[in-house]
């Protein structure tokens, strides 16, 4: 028996979720005694892939099919299916990704395994019984969920678990063929397009996020933000009054029904803190609240606060990060 | 063309979280319920298809005990034609997939349509499961849906992008913004929906595969640390000494 680890690569690169998705997948495989295996999709190298070892990989699969570049659901849940048969695994972890997700729900059925997505704590397991932490209630809760039968798979939230760096450790890479035919390609994208991204942070990978609401008063004013958010690093997000007026795209709005993100670092600008604001960021390990109306009640669910006008506070904070260096 | 659209039964978006003293259920007391706001996307844009069409029908389906009928007339009210009650609590997504994919096999749809998750559970697991299940694509989650014939034009959201997709009926989707406006039922809908027919089946299939042990809230924020505005960029130099965070 065996952990799988789906390690979901872009551009050559193993995507940051997927460090932590390897991560772990290896500390399960030694909470039950054994090994780590990986299987990579989307465009990989395989001096990344080998670089798995740092997050206590020690094997990963590799099917060089060109068509994998891009998420195939039928292929991808096909391909992971034939690695997890193989390698007798157990247990199979994958991120809680538009694609992790996705895949794993077919593959749940296909193995008649056990599900649980949106986990952000490693299991508690006595040998018998197996249980993980997952949010739900859209951020307001948490759901101890116990999984049942021989086969478990498991999607882990992003930024819920630390990576692990064990410098110089390298993992064997291995090619891999399911044996995959055009019928299991029926369902490829015909196309992709990707968004233009300010400094190039996606939001749901992002560690730092500044994001601004209605106090922000228009589309105008965004490039407080923006700069801010350039000088940080982070990427930008909204509330849902204002992609709702298009102010902002909608890919940006945060909250119970838009993204639900975790950073380590959340600055909110002019946004009151509605429940279903916070619902989308409450798991973020710090958060920061600026508004001019001290009873907003965002100031209750925040570490740090700013009591003014975001007008004058944000430049302020963009010249400090500035003069950090 | 016959669309099958699945509703749950969620705590209305302002709800206050608490569960009961055991922590093992969610506690129902003085809450009000809505359709998932997911699963108004999937239903207006069937009406629209539908419409667009000039024929075919639109069933709603949900699994559920007696007390969401509320909602399921209430979709009736936006614009369904039936609807069809799956009398069980849906104790887990695998559960759920298995009632859906049974009703849909025997009611022959063509297009089966519902939210991306639940906002209560956000599992976003029961459209791959229905659609491994009956054996079809799915597509998870789609922003955009249009018919062409028996063709579907789907973009599917992806990390920093979008995917457009082509597939076949019969196929499974789960809708998101900004896919259509939702719809609110007009007078003439709630009057009309009142005589729609709403067939309750008992379940069928395996039980569930997972179980809640316990509901935890979050912990609670220590409290904030104000900082004035005028020395605003005191706060960068404790973001980056005390909470180490840049």
């Amino acid at each position: 028996m065996s952990v799988l680890v789906v390690v979901e690569c872009d551009g050559g690169e193993v995507k940051k979720s997927s460090l932590e998705v390897a991560s772990y997948g290896s500390q399960v495989a030694q909470l039950l005694g054994t090994s780590a295996t990986a299987v990579a999709v989307g465009e990989a190298t395989e001096a990344n892939l080998a670089k798995l070892g740092e997050q206590g990989i020690t094997k990963v699969l590799y099917d060089a099919e060109p068509r994998l570049k891009d998420f195939v659901n039928g292929a991808y849940t096909k391909l992971i299916a034939a690695a997890a048969q193989q390698e007798d695994a157990k247990v199979i972890v994958l991120a809680n990704s538009n694609i992790g997700a996705a895949v794993g729900s077919r593959l749940s059925v296909r193995l008649q395994a056990s599900l649980a997505t949106n986990v952000v704590e490693l299991p508690k397991t006595d040998g018998s019984s197996f249980t993980v932490k997952r949010g739900a209630f859209s951020g307001k809760a948490f759901a101890d969920v116990t999984l049942a039968g021989e086969r478990k798979i498991i999607a882990v939230k992003k930024n819920s678990i630390e990576a692990l760096h064990e410098a110089g450790k390298t993992a064997e890479v291995v090619s891999f063929s399911a044996q995959l035919s055009d019928a299991d390609f029926a369902d490829a994208p015909k196309q992709v397009v990707m968004q233009d991204q300010a400094g190039g942070i996606l939001l749901p990978e992002a560690d730092k996020v500044v994001s601004g609401g209605r106090g922000m008063k228009g589309p105008e004013n965004w490039k407080l933000i923006e700069d801010l958010a350039q000088a940080l690093g982070a990427a930008t997000a909204c509330s849902k009054p204002v992609s709702d007026v298009d102010w902002r795209p909608h890919h940006e709005h945060v909250g119970q029904t838009g993204i639900t993100v975790s950073p380590n670092l959340y600055i909110a600008c002019g946004i009151s803190g509605a429940i279903q604001h916070l619902a989308g960021v409450n798991s973020s390990k710090v958060i920061v609240v600026i508004n001019k109306d001290p009873e907003a009640p965002f100031f209750k669910a925040a570490d740090y606060g700013i009591v003014g006008d975001v007008f004058d506070v944000l430049p302020k904070l963009t010249q400090a990060v500035k003069e950090l260096g | 063309m016959k669309f099958l659209v699945c509703i749950s039964n969620v705590p209305d978006t302002t709800t206050k979280i608490t569960f009961t003293p055991d922590n093992k259920e969610f506690n129902k007391a003085g809450v009000q319920f809505v359709i998932n706001p997911w699963d108004e996307y999937a239903l207006t844009r069937a009406i629209e298809l539908k419409e667009a069409q000039g024929g075919g029908t639109v069933t709603v389906l949900n699994v559920g005990e007696a007390d969401t009928e509320p909602n399921i007339r209430k979709a009736l009210a936006i614009g369904a034609d039936d609807a069809i009650r799956v009398n069980a609590f849906p104790k887990d997504a695998f559960f759920v997939a298995q009632q859906i994919a049974n009703i849909a096999k025997d009611g022959g749809y063509d297009v089966i349509l519902m939210g991306k998750e639940s906002i209560d559970y956000n599992g976003f697991q029961v459209h791959g499961m229905v659609g491994e299940l009956l054996g079809i694509p799915t597509v998870a989650p789609a922003m955009k849906l249009d018919m062409s014939g028996n063709t579907a034009t789907l973009e599917r959201e992806i990390e920093g992008g979008k995917e457009i997709v082509e597939v076949n009926t019969p196929f499974v989707a789960s809708c998101q913004q900004p896919m259509c406006e939702p719809r609110i039922p007009n007078m003439r809908g709630i009057m009309t929906a009142r005589t729609k027919p709403l067939k309750v089946v008992e379940p069928t299939g395996e039980g569930a595969r997972t179980e809640v042990s316990a509901y935890a809230l979050p912990p609670a924020k220590q409290g904030v640390k104000l900082i004035p505005a005028e020395s605003a960029g005191e706060l960068i130099k404790l973001l980056r000494n005390e909470a180490k965070v840049i």
